[in-house]
């Protein structure tokens, strides 16, 4: 009895934390960077981590979307990529408008996203699968389409979000604030709507959610859908913060995305976790690399770092589910 | 309750057959369930009765027969189908999302919208209505919970069942068909949704159980289908027959004929 009930604390001290955990973790890697290092804490400082974080928080949204539904999403990186390689390569070399040019790179991304659900709803194969095939073929298309070349010389349009503003004395990027204003955004459908609230229901017990009339594929397919347009918009801040169209960028974002997700305590299974969670995830990532690159740590620590903390964050998220059984 | 023809019959299907190849799963079954009673639906393992009820919530189609509804004569190709016909059915593994509220479980696939803009163009969900209702409904039915916004995974199992009626209870306007709801309980959670049960029968609706277990389906229904090789060879009345001949006849052991009449309903 007196262990029955020692178990069911565990699992709720292990549920709280899920929750509030990541931000715990945020500010404790905020504090031990700020006594490690007289710039950590400087408004230029974390204005630079925003702008680093804001590609692959963008990602991550998208990310976000698809895990709750329990899938998972290895192309997102890639599919950025293609997506600013299409929209830098027709504004600069073949001269197609801005908009369009953009419209068209985020046209492509969503197609891919598109691609990517009806694999997993029409022909039920594990996302998984899928998006690892689809992070094969939008990698190639990207090479092909690209010559395996940076595009340089894009018009000033093309990198407005690049530019900055000053809060106060520091400057702020436009991109951070597409990325928090698309954050709030998120958040808001997933708790306030009924279709966000089918995304969770449908990630967390989908027979459940058919029986109760909802259309659980129609629900997948847009979410994979809508992570596409997402890589779209990374896809354009990517463009705007390097200024060219680099094919080989998303490398690192297709498994930074998951870890940002993961770290923000959204559940691997599905049905569980938030939106901020993710930029929370995100931010930590982004804390730990300017934090060690201040304090001259080589960028091979960051990596393992980063691995021990996602591991550390889907072992929480399996103690505290096998608590809830 | 167990009252002659005069009651009026809120669901009936006649000559119902269902092929499987070459199994004939549903052999010209007929069924008549009568206002505000409980049915319980028995037979032994391929009987029929899972395909008999499958093909009155509209989870499958059958081959022949029909089916009416208050006398009229539907035609259901999905579960939705039968759900805006008024049917709502409970279904044996708990079908709810454990990380949601109790009033999103309650409210899943029908949400309730806020008045105005904010629910016509920001599409917002009324929470705070939802959880209104909720709180109002489970407390109709007696079932006691203390918070809709706490996720139904801090619920037993029995509570969890609790929601899972409720919600049936909430929507349907005819018939609530149960498929084993006391089955992954124990004998307090099983109690209480008995209790439940016939509370939901005593506000009018009609209920359709399902069970295997011979001591609930005495305890609380009004008539018992007894299902046979695909066919319904006989309706009991539970206050006059005894639990032994009611699983003879289930099984083949007696035949319908054999017992008193009386005993038939």
């Amino acid at each position: 009895m007196r262990i029955l009930r020692f178990a069911q604390d565990d699992s709720n001290v292990l549920r709280t934390l899920g929750a509030v955990g990541p931000l715990i973790a945020l500010l404790a890697t905020c504090v031990f960077f700020a006594t490690r290092s007289d710039r950590f804490l400087t408004g230029d400082n974390l204005s630079i981590v925003l702008q680093q974080v804001m590609v692959v928080g963008v990602i991550a949204i998208g990310q976000t979307l698809i895990i709750l539904t329990a899938g998972v999403d290895l192309s997102c990186g890639t599919v950025m990529a293609l997506g600013a390689i299409v929209m830098t390569k027709l504004a600069a070399e073949l001269g197609v408008s801005v908009p369009l040019a953009i419209a068209a790179g985020i046209g492509v991304t969503t197609l891919f996203g598109f691609l990517n659900g009806l694999l997993v709803t029409r022909i039920n194969l594990p996302p998984f699968i899928v998006t690892l095939g689809t992070l094969n073929i939008a990698f190639a298309i990207t090479q092909l389409y690209s010559n395996a070349q940076t595009v340089t010389d894009l018009p000033e349009a093309m990198n407005a979000l690049g530019g900055t503003f000053r809060v106060g004395g520091t400057s702020v990027v436009h991109g951070v604030v597409v990325m928090l204003v698309l954050y709030a955004l998120a958040a808001f459908v997933l708790r306030e709507t009924a279709s966000g609230r089918h995304v969770y229901a449908v990630g967390n017990n989908p027979e459940a959610a058919r029986l109760t009339g909802i259309a659980t594929p129609r629900v997948i397919l847009a979410v994979y859908a809508l992570a596409g347009v997402l890589y779209g918009i990374a896809a354009l801040l990517s463009v705007a913060r390097t200024g060219v169209g680099d094919p080989n960028a998303g490398q690192t974002e297709n498994l930074d995305a998951i870890t940002a997700v993961v770290l923000g305590g959204t559940s691997l299974f599905g049905g569980r976790g938030t939106v901020l969670g993710s930029l929370v995830g995100a931010l930590i990532v982004g804390v730990f690399r300017n934090g060690l690159t201040l304090m001259g740590v080589s960028s091979v620590y960051q990596i393992l770092v980063t691995g021990i903390l996602v591991i550390l964050a889907v072992a929480t998220d399996q103690l505290s589910r096998r608590g809830a059984r | 309750m167990a009252g002659g023809d005069s009651t009026a019959l809120v669901m009936e299907a006649r000559g119902l057959v269902k092929r499987f190849g070459h199994v004939t799963a549903l052999d010209h079954s007929d069924f008549e369930l009568r206002a505000a009673e409980i049915l319980a639906v028995i037979g032994d393992n391929g009987a029929g009765k899972s395909t008999l009820i499958k093909a009155l919530s509209g989870a499958l189609v059958p081959d022949a027969g029909e089916i009416r509804l208050d006398g009229r004569v539907v035609h259901f190709r999905t579960p939705m189908d039968a759900r805006s016909a008024g049917i709502e059915t409970v279904y044996q593994d708990l079908a709810v999302a454990p990380a949601l509220s109790i009033a999103e479980n309650l409210f899943l696939g029908r949400e309730l919208r806020r008045p105005g803009v904010l629910g016509s163009v920001f599409r917002m969900l009324d929470r705070k209505r939802m959880r209104e209702e909720s709180t109002a409904h489970m407390r109709e039915l007696r079932i006691e919970i203390g918070s809709m916004g706490q996720p139904v995974e801090t619920l037993s199992g029995g509570q969890r069942q609790g929601v899972a009626v409720a919600r049936s209870a909430a929507f349907a306007r005819h018939v609530v068909i149960m498929d084993e709801p006391t089955a992954a309980l124990g004998v307090k959670q099983s109690n209480t949704v008995l209790d439940l049960i016939r509370r939901v029968r005593d506000r009018g609706l009609s209920v359709v159980l399902i069970s295997h277990d011979m001591p609930h389906v005495f305890e609380i229904a009004d008539r018992i289908h007894v299902a046979r090789l695909g066919k319904r060879i006989a309706v009991l009345n539970p206050r006059k027959i005894s639990m032994s001949d009611t699983v003879a006849i289930m099984t083949g052991a007696l035949a319908p004929d054999e017992i008193a009449a009386d005993a038939l309903a």
